[in-house]
């Protein structure tokens, strides 16, 4: 927004700037998903931290074996799934509020999606190659 | 005034005088509080926790291909500049995780009193250390 003195005259009634830009309706869906993805993350957090700590140590071996259990694997996916959705909310919401000019922020925005969405594929067709390979 | 989005910037004081909304935070007049410092700090823990997943990926990937791909990805971890991000990573992870169940307990409704919130937040910072600690003693106590 530029810097010139606020003009006097505002064109616009009062209930126009109640109404704003208007409601966008499924505004709330994002705010949910990141909840959500949070509320899952607590147990699956958890859980991971033990088995990476038990795996401390191990060969690629091991590790296959502990990743080809089907309730692993589960888990393993459900952890992917819920940390890169996550991940891409919260990333969205700091970018959204400390990138002010609307082609930076819709290019870091865009590069970030993919980016996240890249790296959590990754893990996922990883996880499900250790999966079927056992 | 160019669009809207100016529009809604302006507003009237009391005595009528037509002025541009101050935008917040006013981060140069605030003073420091424990409240601010982890609301920041939760948003710096989760962007480095993204970057972090970079491990966590390479981790998986390189298990996923061979011998040799996970050799490398476990000697890196187990450097020293491996073990410091990883000892980073944990702290950032078990902050992260404590502040984001404060932050539920918010959403819900609930530790919106100020003793309430200052005793959370430090709960948080005490369960952070707890946690980061108790995890590396694991890690050498298996070692």
């Amino acid at each position: 927004m530029s810097e010139e003195p606020a003009s006097p005259v505002i064109m616009r009634s009062m209930l126009g700037r109640a109404r704003g830009l208007g409601s966008a309706k499924s505004g709330t869906a994002t705010w949910w998903a990141e909840r959500v993805t949070s509320l899952a993350l607590i147990p699956l957090t958890l859980w991971f931290v033990v088995a990476v700590l038990s795996l401390h140590g191990t060969s690629r071996a091991d590790m296959m074996h502990w990743a080809a259990n089907p309730i692993t694997a589960t888990l393993l996916v459900a952890l992917v799934l819920a940390t890169f959705q996550h991940m891409q909310l919260g990333l969205q919401a700091v970018i959204e509020d400390y990138i002010h000019v609307e082609a930076v922020k819709t290019t870091s925005l865009l590069v970030m999606k993919a980016v996240v969405l890249l790296l959590g594929l990754a893990c996922l067709i990883s996880v499900l190659k250790l999966a079927f390979a056992g | 005034m160019t669009d809207t989005r100016d529009a809604l910037m302006m507003a009237r004081t009391s005595d009528g005088r037509t002025v541009r909304r101050p935008l917040s935070p006013h981060l140069q007049i605030y003073k420091p509080q424990i409240t601010s410092g982890l609301s920041i700090f939760h948003r710096i823990t989760g962007c480095a926790l993204s970057v972090g997943t970079l491990l966590l990926a390479w981790w998986l990937v390189a298990a996923a291909t061979s011998d040799a791909a996970f050799a490398t990805a476990s000697w890196f971890i187990g450097s020293p500049i491996g073990l410091l991000l990883l000892f980073g990573w944990t702290a950032a992870l078990w902050f992260h995780f404590c502040a984001g169940i404060r932050h539920l307990f918010w959403d819900a409704g609930l530790g919106f009193e100020l003793p309430t919130v200052h005793a959370t937040g430090k709960a948080v910072l005490v369960a952070t250390a707890v946690l980061t600690v108790v995890t590396w003693i694991v890690v050498f106590a298996i070692l």
